[in-house]
């Protein structure tokens, strides 16, 4: 039994978080909500300049080569510290969609230069509120024109490429469907900034309109592929949410056991420890979780549909519970601009929604059980 | 990362293997046996006698512990492995000898000399006797230490007068692992003793308790004048808190996994499949597949929290503290599946039995779940357990520290 962490891969976890805790404290992700929102350009740079986003991405493409393990890691560390940087977006979503579907040429033309920290990818796929299915994407892809509105794409503005589900012929089901590989500076494209819960993960309304597009992966695949790179993405950013949890858990646990009240620390109230200890448990059950993802993952086991979904599920419900139960911890203070609960707060909601909402998860994941039971 | 044995394991695996295809037959029907009836079951409990002579016999029945004592001196990943692969073949679960293997010799062999360990050790371990635990009182479960059972010392004789409660297995116990009071007149903690006494003496009264599932798997038990011999004590005389630590340091890890009657996630899918609610097919209704969802996640997030464990072990390491979630997270989940299973049942589900859904499973769970969070420390007492020792929270405000028991305030 090895169900694991190597000691290399715990390494580049640990120089992740030594190198985070130097560039990345929240004082970071408070600038950029006391300013204009956005990401923080230099701290992308450092990145880049550490390799990390040519981590999972093979070397004759101009990445490290390592694998999603080592990728997995890193993405804890980045959860942990709130990185207001594109990488979700670059690394699991478009890097992901051209390793997933794109061709040799495509992947020789972009992936080193997504190694490398050149260009930022984005992936869109909602185009309104509500459920995302085959039928509700009208973007149209013809003749290398792509048309048609998405709505809510995380960092949508800074993205240089995205990849876009769009409607690649006039089926008006899946099998219409094809990915588009687009580039955002190109004619026809217009972007606006739009409010976003979390304002160091910012997002935008892009409109298309006769833009030069490519497709990526065949036509008719456009759905399943869109899906597997959500997979990929959701066993990622799992990671992502048990590093913030983790973190809110240890914010409560340090402010309770310092506030006093009826002349004892909070900390010694059986309210405030069990609560404590039920987000420890939900921790404990999403980090167990990620790491099957994580095994399916780097393993392109067939059990990765199932394992994404559960990883995803629980890490967003181990989040989300520690999130707000952290601010509660804190009592009034928890409930300023001030403290920083509430970074944790609305990034535990942006990644539970960026790559859609639980709702949608669990009936995956359902779908996958009836699958292998039947 | 991957799943796969060490080569040491896998050869290991094999040997279990190999010795269990030439002793058993292989399982045929998954389903478990309800393990009451294999103690209330004079012919079940013959064929769980027999396999754990046979398994004693070759070192398989406590593999961690000392040849000659039923083991092999093997590692923890071992005994996990050969419970892997026992688990595939068609042979009684051994469920009466839990209790006693798994908590009161452990402690037997920690404190007791080695005369006692020779006297005790293989008979429990061959499954010839048969061991309960008398802790828990009238006068205190969670805080056990509160107990009033008293051992009296008169030249080398205690003389136990008292009451315990809870005992599960008591009526087919040969012997019990008795904690009492010796000094009232200290602080709690203080003033307790332990001892092992003959359930079958006199002045031992066993009474069965029927428990609200109807079964009777604990019970009463009155001590009244019952002599014992001073070398029946374990441990010194007032460090019985001590030595109970060590008894419930193993009721943890024996309590911790695996439990919750074999009703899961998959069971309740399968009932799902069969049932119209008012809109279609349970499985298609929209609030059914969130619920299955959302206990799945704490399902596999168990199964995979107890594969770090092995892992853990495997490498020779200690567990981290991860291994203390599971019994939270099944007696809940075994209580809150059942229910809503019954509520798909809808007005069929108040029927148990055969004439309920799936031979009554989810009744059945439903009536044994209450039990589960009670059994080995509550919901309550395993969540300051976690808060206090895993993540270093101060302990509750103790208004019974340093007073003499004989002056702690006590309810009705
Ligand atoms: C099926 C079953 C089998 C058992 N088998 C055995 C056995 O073989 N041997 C044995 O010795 N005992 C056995 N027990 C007893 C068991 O250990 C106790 O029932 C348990 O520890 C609870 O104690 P209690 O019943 O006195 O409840 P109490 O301790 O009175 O608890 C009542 C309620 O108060 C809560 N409570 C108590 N203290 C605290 C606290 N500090 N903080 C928060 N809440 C608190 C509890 O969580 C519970 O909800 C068994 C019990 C069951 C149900």
């Amino acid at each position: 039994m090895n169900f694991d962490f190597s000691e290399e891969q715990k390494q580049i976890k640990d120089q992740a978080r030594k190198f985070l805790s130097e560039k990345c404290s929240t004082k970071t992700v408070r600038a950029l909500y006391n300013g204009a929102g956005g990401s923080d350009a230099a701290l992308w740079r450092q990145i880049a300049e550490m390799g990390w986003m040519g981590t999972a991405i093979p070397e004759e493409f101009g990445g490290l080569g390592l694998g999603y393990l080592e990728l997995c890691v890193v993405a804890e560390e980045l959860g942990r510290a709130l990185a207001p940087v594109p990488f979700s977006s670059t690394v699991y979503l478009f890097a992901e969609a051209l390793i997933a579907a794109g061709s040799d040429e495509q992947k020789k033309r972009l992936l080193p230069k997504v190694a490398s920290g050149e260009l930022i990818g984005t992936f869109a796929r909602a185009e309104g509120p509500g459920a995302v299915l085959p039928k509700t994407i009208r973007a149209t892809l013809k003749g290398g024109k792509l048309s048609g509105t998405k709505t809510a794409v995380t960092d949508g503005m800074e993205a240089d490429f995205a990849v876009v589900l769009a409607r690649g012929s006039d089926d008006a089901g899946e099998r219409g469907l094809q990915l588009a590989l687009v580039d955002l500076k190109a004619k026809g494209v217009e972007r606006r900034a739009i409010g976003s819960l979390d304002p160091s993960r910012p997002a935008a309304d892009i409109a298309f309109e006769g833009a030069n597009a490519e497709a990526l992966g065949k036509l008719g695949e456009g759905w399943q592929n869109a899906e597997r790179v959500l997979q990929h993405a959701a066993v990622l950013t799992a990671f992502e949410q048990v590093g913030g949890a983790d973190v809110c858990l240890a914010m409560a646990k340090d402010y309770a056991m310092q506030r006093y009240a009826f002349g004892r620390p909070i900390a010694s109230f059986q309210a405030i420890k069990h609560k404590l200890a039920d987000m420890y448990v939900n921790n404990e059950l999403a980090r167990s979780n990620a790491y099957y993802g994580a095994w399916a993952l780097s393993t392109g086991a067939r059990e990765l549909p199932l394992a994404a979904a559960a990883a995803r599920v629980s890490a967003t419900q181990a989040f989300d519970y520690a999130a707000k139960e952290n601010i509660q911890t804190h009592g009034g203070i928890g409930f300023t601009w001030e403290a920083d609960c509430h970074f944790y707060y609305k990034r535990s909601r942006q990644l539970g929604l960026a790559l859609g909402p639980q709702r949608a998860w669990k009936d995956k994941l359902v779908g996958e059980l009836e699958r292998s039971n039947a | 990362m991957d799943f796969e044995d060490s080569p040491e394991e896998a050869q290991f695996r094999a040997e279990a293997r190999a010795w269990l295809e030439g002793h058993a037959k292989p399982k045929i029907k998954r389903e478990a046996s309800d393990p009451l009836d294999e103690r209330s079951d004079p012919a079940a409990m013959k064929r769980a006698r027999e396999w754990q002579k046979i398994k004693a016999d070759k070192g398989y029945a406590r593999i961690t512990w000392p040849k000659g004592m039923g083991g092999i001196g093997g590692t923890p990943m071992q005994a996990i492995i050969f419970g892997q692969e026992e688990s595939k073949f068609d042979v009684p679960a051994g469920s009466a000898f839990a209790i006693g293997l798994g908590m009161c010799i452990p402690t037997v062999m920690a404190y007791c000399n080695d005369a006692v360990k020779a006297r005790y050790v293989k008979p429990a371990v061959e499954g010839a006797e048969i061991w309960c635990q008398l802790f828990s009182e009238p006068a205190g479960g969670s805080d056990v230490a509160a107990l009033k059972t008293r051992a009296v010392k008169d030249g080398d004789t205690w003389t136990i007068n008292g009451s315990k409660i809870w005992t599960t297995g008591a009526q087919f116990s040969d012997y019990g692992l008795l904690l009492t009071r010796t000094d009232p007149n200290v602080p709690k903690h203080k003033g307790l003793t332990m001892f092992y006494l003959s359930m079958k003496q006199p002045g031992v009264d066993v009474r069965p308790i029927k428990q609200a599932s109807g079964a009777s798997g604990f019970n009463e038990i009155f001590f009244t004048d019952v002599k014992i011999p001073d070398s029946q004590r374990v441990g010194e005389v007032g460090q019985g808190w001590q030595v109970a630590l060590t008894t419930l340091m193993h009721e943890r890890l024996a309590v911790g996994g695996g439990q919750g009657g074999g009703l899961d996630v998959a069971q309740l899918m399968q009932l799902a499949r069969t049932l119209e609610l008012e809109d279609g097919p349970a499985i298609k209704n929209a609030a059914v597949r969130e619920k299955i969802a959302d206990w799945y996640v704490r399902s596999a997030g168990l199964k995979y929290t107890t594969l770090r464990t092995m892992t853990a072990l495997s490498r020779g390491q200690q567990p981290g503290p991860e291994a203390s979630i599971a019994k939270i997270v099944v007696a809940s989940k075994l209580q809150d599946i059942s229910a809503f299973a019954m509520e798909l049942e809808g007005e069929a589900g108040v029927a148990t039995g055969e004439d309920a859904p799936m031979h009554g499973a989810f009744q059945m769970g439903w009536l044994s779940a209450p039990g589960l969070r009670i059994a080995g420390g509550t919901d309550e007492i395993l969540r300051n357990i976690i808060a206090e020792r895993v993540l270093g929270l101060p302990q509750d405000v103790r208004v019974d520290k340093d007073v003499p028991f004989n002056k702690v305030p006590a309810g009705k």
